[in-house]
């Protein structure tokens, strides 16, 4: 049902990623990949290791600049940017291993999400007068909203080393959240849950997804979750796009299978 | 000696105090504190991490949209109106509502399955329910069809739920929107209907859990919760000023009693917990000044403070040990005013200082004046230990069908071993048998719809019969002893509680399991289960070789042990006037752990009596006959479900019984 739904809202390409080549030295990470994303829908990228999902996402948000092909966000061509610039025009991620601040409590690693929104000085923040209150009032109300959205209530003030893994990423997700972004995206938020904690991150991506209405890029290994809550799924394999479309046409794909499968390169 | 059969002596709460006439109901006394207390706080919620505030004058403000708003979707007079949620103050508003519009409210367990929903939501006839997010909406459109009456499904919290696009499904904002242009055009509706209520009216109906046979519907008046609330708040004194965390379940009739009934009655605020997940950490935000919990809740605080004082600096560990040492002495003669030499004082003044009021405040407990616990027996070293370092916690007794108002411990008259004495407004009686009967202002109207369930357990003259078999000592405290069909009577004729004695037995942390025989036999004897890992660390401490835990169990250390739990538990018999004759005189530790794969305990952990008896006949034989070993071969169910026996020859050992004081 909420698949549906979300496929009905899912309007216009938001990003247009065109003829991305992507190498390091010798090595060819991505070679010339497309692929759209429209507003509000969950698009998947899946494919065995090492087929480039995590340098896809890193392009997407300016970590890594492509030597050829162009990007197209929200209709504009897009100029090469840094992470910083991208966060501003509203993307946001989670890491694949957990990029959190372990001595810091999760209200804390939380309200880094909400730096994007910050204007105030330096000195205002440091003697805590004028703007900075308001500002920090207004940031603050912010991440409780999340913080009540994903049910992470009980641990608002533990620091992040001390919270079992599942939890961790659960936090790592409410930073991103904070930072109220258009297009979120999630490099393996399941990897190394359990099926009950996995149960609950899908249903806050499709929570996140239908609530706020933010488009959703998503790497996970986990074929029976990506096939649940996909609007469309886009297959690499050795930095080759080998399928693209619906759940159920990728998942009868023979080139997919096989590369699943394995078979000889 | 045998003045407790005599079923005419009536035992009946101090009578000068006692609230027996009622011209309220719960709506009524809302408008009372709306104009007397406006800005008082009636609920606290904590929300985005901040106690958002609901003063009285806002509570009623609220309560009559979402009754004018319930009344313009169709809700009507006599009409019952589902609850299940958490504890929110949006679900408490809906209680009060429907009671206004001459409706009644009925709370549900909010963590049953939908399927165990279906009988309530059919036996009470619903057709409006009240609930609080996405999970109880979507357990209830589960089961829908089968709930043929079920017309319209009003959520308080709509995450999740934009998306849903069921006609009968309204978010309660909608609903207190409607309300508020139904009251614009309607302004003399709400008080018309609310003044239309009458005292004697049901005001809630409570479901039994259930546990024999489907759950009956409780249903008490208006009359039945004010009397209750009001007698039981005169007795611990309290007032608008107070303060009560609201965490258990809503449709648990302590719940009603404390979050709703007393505090509809005084005027106090209710704090809601933001999840379940920080009950504790709300608790010492709030600092409730009232207080219940489970005794599991008790033991697992204390536990909690053990462990951390494990991992605490040797000073800061041997400085609480002798203070809890010290407070053990003194602590409980403090708290009930009883006479205390100086020295004593200033000493547990001085460790009042260091360790127990910042043990209270890391327990929230620093504002408690009374903290209750019931429903199961405490064991009487954490009971103590709670009182000693100041806590006032107080047992009482009661069940659904008495509003959980039968017997209260009055303030300094703490026994750990009774529920205390009737409270006001309430009189017993001990039948023939044993069983405790109620009459007074907390027992129930009726079962819903049951008129014959009503007739067989209140009789013509008005008694509740409890089901429960008590004895009530020398100063009117009742003690509850077993089920009244469980209890029995030796050979001579005296009363058998296997039970009673089971449980003393049980708070020794080196027994597991008892089971206790005797009825109609001419003396008490007793089956032990020891607790294996308790028993194996105390062995290897002593040097103590073991095989396992059959060889563990027949030790001749292990039996000198347990005899000497039991000789304890003889002596403290033998000071009962009432239960001397009950002492134990043989026992034996049983060679295996008794099981609930083997159909040897229910899957609750309660005890077989009449199962084991028969298993086990060859050493119940024993016992009786003077024998100092039996052999016995029994099968057992392994885990992965294969059949197989053990054998072992048993030994049966004398206890040492006590002289019964003169």
């Amino acid at each position: 049902m909420s698949t549906m739904t979300t496929q009905a809202s899912a309007g216009n390409t938001v990003l247009q990623l065109e003829n991305i080549s992507l190498s390091f030295g010798g090595v060819k990470a991505l070679t010339n990949i497309s692929f759209d994303v429209r507003e509000h829908e969950i698009r998947s990228i899946i494919g065995p290791n090492g087929a480039g999902k995590s340098s896809m996402l890193n392009v997407i948000n300016g970590v890594y600049h492509p030597q050829a092909g162009d990007i197209y966000f929200r209709g504009e061509k897009r100029k090469q940017m840094n992470p910083a610039q991208a966060a501003r025009q509203g993307i946001a991620r989670t890491f694949q291993n957990i990029a959190l601040f372990k001595g810091m409590t999760v209200l804390d690693n939380i309200m880094t999400g909400r730096n994007t929104k910050m204007s105030s000085s330096f000195l205002s923040n440091a003697l805590w007068v004028g703007k900075a209150r308001n500002e920090e009032e207004l940031n603050r109300h912010k991440v409780e909203e999340v913080i009540d959205f994903l049910e992470i209530q009980h641990i608002r003030k533990t620091p992040v080393g001390k919270l079992p893994y599942g939890l961790q990423k659960r936090v790592e997700l409410a930073r991103a959240l904070a930072a109220e972004p258009s297009l979120l995206l999630l490099d393996e938020p399941m990897a190394g849950m359990n099926v009950e904690e996995k149960q609950d991150m899908c249903r806050f991506i499709l929570d996140v997804n239908q609530q706020y209405g933010v488009t959703i890029v998503l790497i996970e290994h986990d074929m029976g979750v990506v096939m649940d809550i996909s609007d469309r799924v886009v297959v690499l394999d050795y930095g080759k796009k080998i399928g693209d479309g619906l759940p159920e046409e990728v998942k009868n794909n023979p080139e997919v299978i096989s590369a699943y499968l394995g078979t000889s390169h | 000696m045998v003045k407790f059969y005599i079923a005419t002596e009536v035992i009946t709460g101090m009578q000068a105090m006692t609230a027996l006439v009622n011209t309220l109901t719960f709506p009524r006394l809302l408008l009372q504190h709306a104009k007397s207390i406006p800005q008082h706080p009636a609920y606290r919620e904590k929300y985005l991490g901040i106690w958002q505030v609901t003063s009285w004058a806002e509570n009623l403000e609220q309560i009559k949209h979402l009754a004018c708003g319930l009344a313009s979707s169709g809700f009507k007079r006599g009409m019952n109106l589902a609850v299940i949620g958490d504890n929110r103050p949006q679900l408490y508003q809906a209680m009060v509502a429907a009671q206004a519009l001459g409706g009644v409210p009925v709370p549900l367990y909010q963590d049953a399955v939908a399927a165990e929903m279906i009988h309530v939501l059919n036996d009470a006839q619903i057709s409006f329910a009240v609930v609080e997010d996405q999970e109880q909406v979507d357990k209830l459109l589960e089961v829908k069809d089968q709930i043929p009456t079920l017309t319209t499904i009003i959520y308080e919290d709509p995450k999740g739920l934009n998306d849903y696009v069921q006609s009968d499904l309204h978010s309660l904002k909608q609903i207190q929107l409607l309300g508020k242009a139904f009251c614009e055009e309607h302004p003399e509706f709400f008080l018309t209907e609310l003044e239309k209520g009458q005292p004697s009216d049901l005001s809630v109906i409570l479901y039994t859990s259930g546990t024999t046979g489907k759950p009956k519907g409780v249903a008490h008046t208006h009359n039945n919760f004010i009397l209750t609330g009001k007698n039981s708040s005169e007795f611990d004194g309290l007032n608008y000023k107070d303060n009560i965390l609201a965490y258990l379940p809503m449709a648990w009739v302590g719940d009603h009693l404390f979050s709703f009934a007393q505090a509809m009655v005084n005027g106090l605020t209710v704090n809601c917990p933001e999840s379940k997940e920080t009950v504790m950490s709300d608790m010492r935000e709030i600092g409730p000044s009232y207080y219940f919990a489970p005794p599991r809740i008790f033991e697992s605080l204390l536990t909690q403070v053990t462990i951390r004082m494990e991992d605490a600096g040797l000073l800061k560990r041997k400085l609480f040990e002798k203070a809890i040492e010290f407070a053990r002495t003194v602590g409980g003669d403090i708290l009930d005013g009883k006479p205390v030499s100086l020295l004593h004082r200033l000493h547990y003044a001085f460790y009042n200082l260091t360790i127990y009021t910042p043990l209270r405040n890391a327990l929230g407990m620093s504002k408690i004046r009374v903290a209750y616990t019931a429903g199961e027996a405490i064991g009487p070293d954490l009971f103590r230990f709670y009182r000693s370092i100041g806590v006032n916690l107080k047992q009482f007794y009661g069940q659904t069908e008495t509003c959980a108002y039968v017997c209260l411990q009055p303030d300094g008259q703490v026994k750990y071993d009774s529920v205390g004495v009737a409270a006001p407004g309430i009189e017993i009686k001990l039948a023939d048998s044993g069983e405790v009967l109620v009459k007074g202002v907390s027992v129930m109207d009726s079962y819903y719809h049951r008129p014959d369930a009503t007739a067989e357990s209140i009789d013509e003259e008005g008694y509740f019969h409890t089901g429960d078999a008590g004895i009530l000592d020398k100063d009117g405290h009742l003690r509850i002893i077993d089920r009244a069909k469980d209890v029995g009577k030796m050979a001579s004729g005296k009363l058998f509680a296997p039970k009673y004695i089971e449980n003393k037995l049980k708070f020794f942390p080196f027994i597991k399991e008892a089971v206790v025989f005797g009825d109609g036999k001419h003396c008490i004897t007793s089956f032990i289960n020891i607790d294996f890992e308790a028993i194996a660390n105390w062995a290897e401490r002593r040097h103590i070789a073991f095989a396992g835990y059959v060889d563990l169990a027949s030790k001749e250390e292990v039996y000198k042990m347990i005899g000497e739990c039991i000789g304890k538990v003889n002596i403290d018999l033998a000071d009962d006037p009432m239960l001397s004759h009950a002492q134990i005189e043989r026992f034996l530790v049983l060679h295996k752990e008794l099981d609930p794969d083997d159909d040897e305990l229910t899957r609750t952990r309660k005890v077989r009596r009449g199962f084991i008896a028969e298993k086990y006949a060859p050493l119940l034989e024993a016992l009786y006959s003077g024998k100092a070993e039996q052999f016995i071969e029994t099968k057992v169910k392994f885990e992965d479900g294969r059949d197989g026996s053990i054998s072992a020859t048993v030994r049966i050992q004398d206890a040492k019984t006590s002289m019964v004081a003169a």
